[in-house]
């Protein structure tokens, strides 16, 4: 059950890296500057990687209207987006600002109206829905809002699963099964129907099932959002370490201690960024102590 | 303060350095202290207004110390206080007044008020999970952190709020 559970195990032998160590850049960050308004940024959409070689993600003017039965609302109005190797970004703002939207582009299951979309440096809004499928099994993790597992299926068979469509063997997908299950408190949950699983059960088991095969991107739409305050711990606590392996995550979140987490929040307003900040400590000298909320209050 | 101290003299005489360490013990680290001197002043003044009685102690190689006990009229005033609901932490006003009246003042306009305050807010719920995270053998900092924690994340539901309507 613990985050340590089998560090010693014989067979596995003692604490490996669960996930394989990506190089992570050391150099400093020089990002794009970040807007205090929703202007468009002027940065020209050159094809391939960032000004600095490491952009995960490149997302240029990108638009997305839905329309329904004659009624279309833009979810997504010109949205610029870098997101360097190794990032943790946390995406925020009110029900309705084009979050979900968002991530379902940047995931493949929907095309934009207009905009560019750069994985890897590579051009992917105008990919085939078969190539998107092979781009999600291989380098992009996703976890949305209704974790679409197999009802009928076993928790473990819903994880193990796109291990095995990837390749693993039988030993190797049941082995980080077994991990990501203990990390996240289901280890017990294993021979359950899907089905069966409360909502912040099956909420997990779609994190590991996205992380089973150790993907470099990980996108995650309000993966706490039916958690208790324990689970949402153990969340954090995996998100943190496959952070910590180098890979890069985009999560959507109204859980201020998840984005707290990250090292830099978007805030999405109306289909638009309408602030891209870090996330810092306190000053540095100056340690955040309860008077620094209490003080505030009453 | 006044209160803390009430209830820990309600249990036993102590003095003010005592006193000090009982917070200290009972709140954890993370708990804004008190110094010594503020207990000092805090302990005169209930002194003075008959809620605790103080008695010198003679030391044999140092000065004087003071134990205090609480009087009846303490109990009363202590009982009192465990009677009455606490007012719950009101809205951040300073903040909203900003808020409302930066339109037209040239000085400020209010996505950028919104941003920074959201920043504000992120920033120290990340100090927190620092926080939270050193202390994790105190259950008492653990509650009194989670309480604040759950303080930001409501101020920042409340920013939301603020930019659907005004924005
Ligand atoms: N499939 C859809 N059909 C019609 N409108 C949609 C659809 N998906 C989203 N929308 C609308 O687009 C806007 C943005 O939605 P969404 O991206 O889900 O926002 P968020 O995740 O930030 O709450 C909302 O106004 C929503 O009603
Ligand atoms: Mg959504």
């Amino acid at each position: 059950m613990s985050s340590t559970a089998g560090a010693s195990d014989p067979v596995r032998g003692p604490e490996r890296p669960r996930f394989p160590r990506i190089p992570r850049p050391r150099l400093p960050r020089a990002r794009t500057p970040r807007p205090e308004s929703s202007a468009p940024s002027a940065t020209p959409a050159t094809p391939g990687a960032g000004p600095h070689g490491e952009a995960v993600l490149r997302v240029r003017g990108l638009v997305r209207t839905h329309r329904s039965e004659g009624s279309a609302v833009r979810a997504l109005d010109g949205v610029d987006l870098d997101v360097d190797r190794g990032e943790f970004v946390a995406v925020m703002g009110p029900s309705g600002a084009g979050k979900s939207t968002l991530l379902h582009l940047l995931g493949g299951l929907d095309r934009p109206d207009g905009g560019q979309i750069w994985l890897e440096g590579r051009r992917v809004d105008g990919l085939s829905e078969a190539r998107w499928a092979l781009l999600r099994r291989r380098s992009v993790g996703i976890v949305f809002q209704f974790s679409n597992l197999v009802s009928t299926m076993t928790v473990a068979d819903n994880v193990e699963l796109p291990a095995l469509l990837a390749g693993a063997s039988a030993r190797q997908a049941r082995t980080r099964r077994e991990e990501l299950l203990g990390e996240l408190g289901l280890a017990d949950k294993a021979r359950a129907v899907a089905a069966g699983l409360s909502g912040g059960e099956q909420q997990r088991v779609a994190l590991a099932r996205a992380l089973v095969n150790e993907p470099g991107l990980l996108l995650a739409d309000e993966p706490t959002g039916s958690l208790d305050s324990r689970s949402t711990r153990d969340v954090l606590r995996l998100l943190t370490r496959f952070h910590e392996q180098g890979r890069t995550i985009v999560l959507v979140t109204h859980d201020a201690r998840v984005a707290a987490t990250a090292e830099r929040v978007v805030s999405l307003f109306d289909g638009r960024v309408a602030d891209d900040a870090a996330v810092e400590s306190a000053p540095r000298g100056r340690r955040t102590t309860l008077a620094d909320v209490l003080e505030l209050k009453g | 303060m006044r209160e803390s101290l009430l209830a820990l003299l309600a249990k036993e005489p102590a003095h003010g350095y005592e006193l000090k360490q009982a917070l200290e013990h009972t709140f954890g680290p993370a708990y804004p202290q008190p110094n010594i001197g503020q207990i000092y002043v805090t302990l005169g003044r209930l002194e003075k207004t008959g809620l605790i009685r103080g008695q010198d102690v003679s030391q044999s190689s140092r000065p004087n110390k003071r134990v205090y006990e609480i009087t009846d009229a303490g109990r009363e005033e202590l009982a009192a206080w465990f009677e009455k609901p606490t007012e719950g932490p009101r809205v951040r006003d300073e903040f909203f007044l900003k808020l409302i009246l930066a339109p037209g003042t040239g000085g400020a306009d209010r996505l950028a008020l919104i941003n920074k305050q959201r920043r504000h807010y992120l920033n120290t719920m990340r100090g927190l999970s620092r926080l939270a995270a050193e202390g994790r053998d105190n259950r008492v900092s653990q509650l009194l952190i989670e309480g604040a924690m759950l303080h930001l994340q409501a101020d920042l539901d409340w920013l939301e709020r603020c930019q659907e309507e005004l924005e």
